[in-house]
Formats: structure tokens, C-alpha cells, sequence
């Protein structure tokens, strides 16, 4: 009897170890995946999936030069993803276990090339741009019909900001996509590195920053759609979701996204494995999972974001392939501009600059 | 041997607790900037003789330079020490009538102040963005009752985070409170009254003196969180909330400037002290007093 119970329990140890051997953490944006698709990998691989979710790359990059964060998979932005190769945060992918990117789009790829020379740390999982998200209406009501919605004016030129005030306005907290855009307002190279051209940005932010209500990366999606703010300047899939939210919510609010006539930042979200992933074999399983072109196609159509994978598209529902605000027409592609990561004094210049701009001081 | 191990214990725990974690911290502002794993340099890597002949008081001389960090300093203070006014003038009512409050009441009136612990800090700090917000309960209350024609702006602002603080702290100022106001004699009272004192003098001149360790205990509580305090700003203020948590923050994540954010760490620190001292003698004052 003893013998069994401790049969039993063995068993039992044995049978708790495989069950919890293979176990993967997922670390990813908010809002940026179709829930099912979480299940869908766990009962095709019988592999335990943890998904986290962060929605600033700097808390993710915080995570991930401290070392150890027990994430196999996250998802740094291009910038942030240079930077973070070179701190040695990264291992490379097996590409023998990744027999889906063969699906991926070359297009992307040769842009993301700038952040991963090589290819051979990252993984495309969406790409966008940062825009203008209006509540159309609000606008209207407040600026008459001819407002510049897709134009940088209308939320860098001081007379429409303090109109718009008004019904409010939200900013993206990050410096890195908000002082480009303000040097492309100015027809500066919003990819500057240098501190004097950057510092060309602080006066038009300065101006306009008492009429922003919060510079938040986050809370703008549910602001818009629920009509509390009618101007936000944010990630293209963000503001396209609040525009759904709002549609389901049948509220009367109608959100449309631009990206700016002068030109939009174009960025990358890329999937890579930490250096010390406790499980890189289940991290390269899911890295798989999302490379195929279906499930790839279903995330997509789910938070209005492009993707950088081919094979996909002709998975992707009509309003998703065929809207310019998600996969941008070839004239628009061109106004698209990057940025590079910026050093360590610019940075500190930078991040000194944003606080000066919200604070005052 | 047991005096001893009563000495002992206290200082294992401030040693473990508070000391080792303080000269991590204190080490990292003395270091340098890295593009590396962890983003310092040096490190124990380098070999603990190296590792000290790096070590500089640079970064504590950038916190002068800048004045970035004075003024957050001290607007920190200044809403740590209005809103721990506002939590003293909000909680020594409802603690004086707990107090006052028949004794089977009590127990439930205690409940009530205790309750909403049951919640998450964080879902009860979110609820308040519900309440504040533009199209929120308060407004809507407000334009319902016809008070007003214009939502009022208060989400974002400091307004919010005094009521946050002001919310989130309250029970630590009343506990302490309503602790030396039941041990109040009523008898003083009376007899503060028999010898010609109005209702109103007596509570000045008997009440409140005699609730004062109360009060200091209570307003401690609440000040020393709040001085520090990150997520009520960050959910509840606006860009023009300017507190030192919240700079602590952008050093650490938006630069990933670990040694200067432990430097802003090891400066609050010091400021925190001072209170806290105080405090400690207040208590012991008050000990004695009672022995």
C-alpha cells in the first residue's frame, strides 16, 4: 500500500514535469493579438503559453538589459531593437526551426535590415505608422469642415490646439516618435541625430503641449472611442481599433485615422528571443505558429495592423488589405520615414527635452 | 543571550531590509552609464579593486546641475504636504465620530474605513479615472443637477491626485486618530466645560492637544507614501504633475540611466529620512510618556 502511494506519487511528479516542462512566456504590446489565436497554439502544441502585455518599449527594454526577465518571446520596436542587439540582449533565431519564413514579405524584411543587418535576430510581427486619429465629428464641430485632419497642422499649429483643447487631445508618450514628427511639421529630417537640429522641435511642442489633456501610450484607444477626447496623435492599428470600438459601441462616435501628409513615421514591432529564454525551442514553436500565413492573417484582421508577411494577404479580410490608413498605397510608402536609435548624451537630451515640454520645467 | 537576541533581531531585519537594499542602490549611482547587461559599468565583473576606482559622485553633481530635479523635489513635497493637510481635515471628523459613535457601532464603522482595502489599490485608483473623467459619474452628476453648463476638467490635473491621495490614504490617518481620541477621558471634557470652557474651547483646548500623537502618527502615514508616490500621478495627473516618482521613472526607463535614477533614489532618501526621524522620536516620546 505504502509502495503505491509512493508509486503514486512519483508518477504523479513525473507526470507534473512534463506537463509544466514545456511552458512558454509571450511578452507583447496591448491589444495586439486575437485571444483565440493564444488558445489555438496551445491546443495545436500542447505547449503551455503565458502572455504578458507591456505598452511602452521602454519598459520592455528596462526588462531586458536587466537580464532575466523568464520571457522566450518579446517584441521590441526597430529602434529599440539595434539598440538592444547590440547590449547583447538577443539570441540568434535557428532559422531551421522556423520552416514558415519562407511566408515572410521582402519588402519589409530589406526595411527592417536598418534595425537587424542581417536578418537573423528578428522576426517581423506587424509594422504601422503614427498618426493623427480624429473624432470626425468633434473636429468639425470645433474647427468648421475644412479642418487639416491629415495634415501635422492641425496638432502642431497653436491655433488649432487651443480650439481643439477644447474637446481634448492625447499624445504618445515617446519622445522618440513625437520629436521626429514635430521636425517633419518643420521640414526638418525628423531622422536627426545631431542636438541642434533636434532642439529645433522643443519651441513647437513647448507651444502646443498646455492644449494636450495626457501624453499617454495606451489610454487613447478607449478615449476616442468613448468620445472623451477628440484628437489623438498615435499608432495607426490603436486608433483604428478605437474606430471599431466606437462602431460596436453604436455611440455615435466616429474616429477616422491619417497618417500626415508631410510624412509618418513607419515602425516595426519584430519578435526575437532573449539571450537567456529559459525555452528558445518553444520560443521558436511560436515564432512558427505566427508565421503562418493564416494565423498571421487572423492576428492582422483582428487589430488592424499590417503585417510583414506575405503569404498572409490573401487571408486578410477586404477593410484590412484594402484600407490605405493600414497598407499605404505606393505614394504614401514613399513619404513613410524611419528613425535610427539615438545615442546615449541625445537620448538623455531627448527624454530632458520631453519632460520640459510637459512639465514646464 | 536573550537581551542580546532582542537587540539582535531588530537590526538583522533593518540590516536585511533596508541597509543591503540601500547600498545596492547607493553602489549603482556611484557607476556609469552602459550599453550592456545590466546597463551599468562597473560591475562586480570588473574585479571589486577596479570596481571601486570607478566609482564617482558625478551623478549626484548632475542632480545640481539640472534644475529638473529640485523643482520635482519640491513640488513633490509641496503635494505630499497639502494633500496630507487635506487627509487630516477630511479624517478627524470621521474618526472623532467614530469615536463619539455608540460602541455597538463601532466595530462596523471600523469595517467601513477597512473595507475598501479588500480592493486592489490599483483597480480602486482606476474607478477614480471613471469618476473624474470628462463624460464621468461626477460630471454627469453635475450637469444633471444643472450646477453646471461645461464638464468639469479634472482628471489629469493636480486636482486628481489630491483626491486620489487624499482617497488612498485616508484610513492610515484615521486609524492612528481614532486610536488616541478612544482613549480619551470624557471627564476632561467635562470638567473643562464645569470650569467655564464652551463646547467648541473645550475641543480646541482639551481634544485636539490630547489627539495630537494622533495626528503627527496619522500625518507621517500618510506623507511619507505620498511624497514617493508614483501610480496615483502617473494614472490620475496630468503632464503638469511633476513629482520626484514619477522623474525616478523616466531616468530608469525613458534613458535607461540606472546610475543617475539611483542617484534621484538615494537623494528622496535622504529627504524621507529626516520624517521619518522625527517620527521615530515622536513615537519614542510618546512611550515614555506612558510608561
Amino acid at each position: 500500500m505504502k509502495k503505491s502511494i509512493i508509486g503514486g506519487i512519483a508518477a504523479a511528479a513525473v507526470m507534473a514535469t512534463s506537463a509544466f516542462a514545456e511552458e512558454v512566456r509571450v511578452y507583447n504590446w496591448s491589444d495586439y493579438i486575437d485571444e483565440s489565436l493564444l488558445e489555438k497554439f496551445r491546443t495545436e502544441t500542447g505547449i503551455d503559453l503565458i502572455y504578458d502585455v507591456f505598452d511602452s518599449n521602454e519598459v520592455l527594454e528596462t526588462k531586458m538589459l536587466a537580464g532575466g526577465s523568464g520571457y522566450d518571446v518579446v517584441v521590441p520596436s526597430g529602434t529599440f531593437l539595434q539598440r538592444q542587439i547590440t547590449a547583447g540582449a538577443f539570441q540568434k533565431l535557428d532559422m531551421a526551426k522556423l520552416p514558415n519564413n519562407g511566408n515572410l514579405w521582402d519588402v519589409i524584411e530589406d526595411r527592417l535590415k536598418k534595425y537587424d543587418p542581417e536578418n537573423e535576430y528578428a522576426i517581423n510581427y506587424m509594422w504601422g505608422t503614427t498618426g493623427i486619429g480624429v473624432n470626425v465629428n468633434k473636429v468639425k464641430e470645433v474647427l468648421g469642415d475644412d479642418a487639416p485632419v491629415d495634415s501635422l497642422a492641425l496638432v502642431f499649429d497653436p491655433a488649432n490646439m487651443e480650439k481643439l483643447a477644447t474637446c481634448g487631445v492625447h499624445f504618445l508618450d515617446a519622445p522618440a516618435e513625437m520629436i521626429p514628427a514635430a521636425l517633419a511639421y518643420l521640414g526638418e529630417n525628423p531622422d536627426a541625430q545631431d542636438v541642434e537640429t533636434i532642439e529645433k522641435a522643443e519651441p513647437v511642442l513647448t507651444a502646443i503641449a498646455p492644449y494636450v489633456q495626457k501624453f499617454h501610450s495606451s489610454e487613447y484607444i478607449n478615449a476616442l472611442a468613448n468620445g472623451d477626447i477628440c484628437v489623438a496623435f498615435g499608432w495607426s492599428g490603436d486608433i483604428l481599433q478605437a474606430r471599431d470600438r466606437a462602431a460596436e459601441a453604436d455611440n455615435g462616435v466616429e474616429i477616422a485615422y491619417n497618417a500626415p501628409s508631410e510624412g509618418a513615421l513607419m515602425w516595426f514591432d519584430n519578435m526575437a528571443i532573449p539571450v537567456d529564454a529559459p525555452n528558445p525551442d518553444a520560443a521558436h514553436k511560436f515564432i512558427n505558429f505566427i508565421l503562418d500565413a493564416q494565423n498571421m492573417a487572423a492576428a492582422s484582421n483582428y487589430v488592424y495592423y499590417a503585417n510583414g508577411n506575405k503569404a498572409s494577404q490573401e487571408f486578410l479580410e477586404e477593410d484590412v488589405i484594402g484600407d490605405p490608413a493600414i497598407y499605404p498605397n505606393e505614394t504614401t510608402l514613399e513619404k513613410l520615414y524611419t528613425t535610427s536609435p539615438y545615442g546615449p548624451k541625445v537620448q538623455r537630451t531627448v527624454t530632458r527635452m520631453w519632460t520640459k515640454i510637459k512639465s514646464g520645467t | 543571550m536573550r537581551r542580546f537576541a532582542l537587540i539582535a533581531v531588530p537590526y538583522v531585519w533593518l540590516l536585511a531590509l533596508f541597509l543591503v537594499p540601500f547600498i545596492i542602490v547607493f553602489k549603482i549611482s556611484l557607476s556609469d552609464l552602459a550599453l550592456a547587461i545590466p546597463p551599468y559599468t562597473p560591475t562586480m565583473r570588473d574585479g571589486i579593486g577596479d570596481m571601486f576606482a570607478a566609482f564617482d559622485f558625478e551623478n549626484f553633481v548632475f542632480l545640481t546641475e539640472d534644475d529638473l530635479y529640485w523643482k520635482a523635489y519640491l513640488s513633490s513635497l509641496r503635494i505630499a504636504l497639502i494633500s496630507t493637510f487635506m487627509t487630516l481635515l477630511v479624517g478627524y471628523p470621521i474618526a472623532y465620530g467614530m469615536a463619539k459613535a455608540p460602541d455597538e457601532w463601532r466595530a462596523t464603522l471600523m469595517m467601513l474605513v477597512i473595507l475598501p482595502f479588500w480592493t486592489s489599490f490599483l483597480i480602486r485608483v482606476y474607478a477614480w479615472m471613471g469618476i473624474l473623467s470628462n463624460e464621468g459619474l461626477l460630471n454627469q452628476f453635475l450637469l444633471w443637477l444643472g450646477l453646471i453648463n461645461e464638464p468639469l476638467v479634472i482628471l489629469n490635473t493636480n486636482m486628481a491626485v489630491y483626491i486620489g491621495i487624499i482617497y488612498t490614504y485616508l484610513p492610515f490617518m484615521i486609524l492612528p486618530i481614532y486610536a488616541a481620541l478612544d482613549r480619551l477621558d470624557e471627564s476632561l471634557n467635562e470638567a473643562a466645560e464645569d470650569l467655564g470652557c464652551s463646547r467648541m474651547q473645550a475641543f480646541w483646548l482639551v481634544t485636539i492637544p490630547l489627539s495630537k500623537n494622533g495626528i503627527i502618527a496619522g500625518s507621517f502615514l500618510v506623507f511619507i507614501p505620498a511624497l514617493g508616490e508614483f501610480v496615483i500621478p502617473s494614472l490620475l495627473g496630468g503632464s503638469g504633475t511633476l513629482m520626484i516618482g514619477k522623474i525616478l521613472w523616466e531616468e530608469f526607463f525613458n534613458n535607461r540611466d540606472w546610475p543617475v535614477a539611483s542617484a534621484v533614489a538615494v537623494v528622496l532618501l535622504l529627504i524621507l529620512v529626516i520624517p521619518i526621524v522625527l517620527f521615530q522620536r515622536n513615537q519614542q516620546k510618546q512611550a515614555e510618556a506612558e510608561q
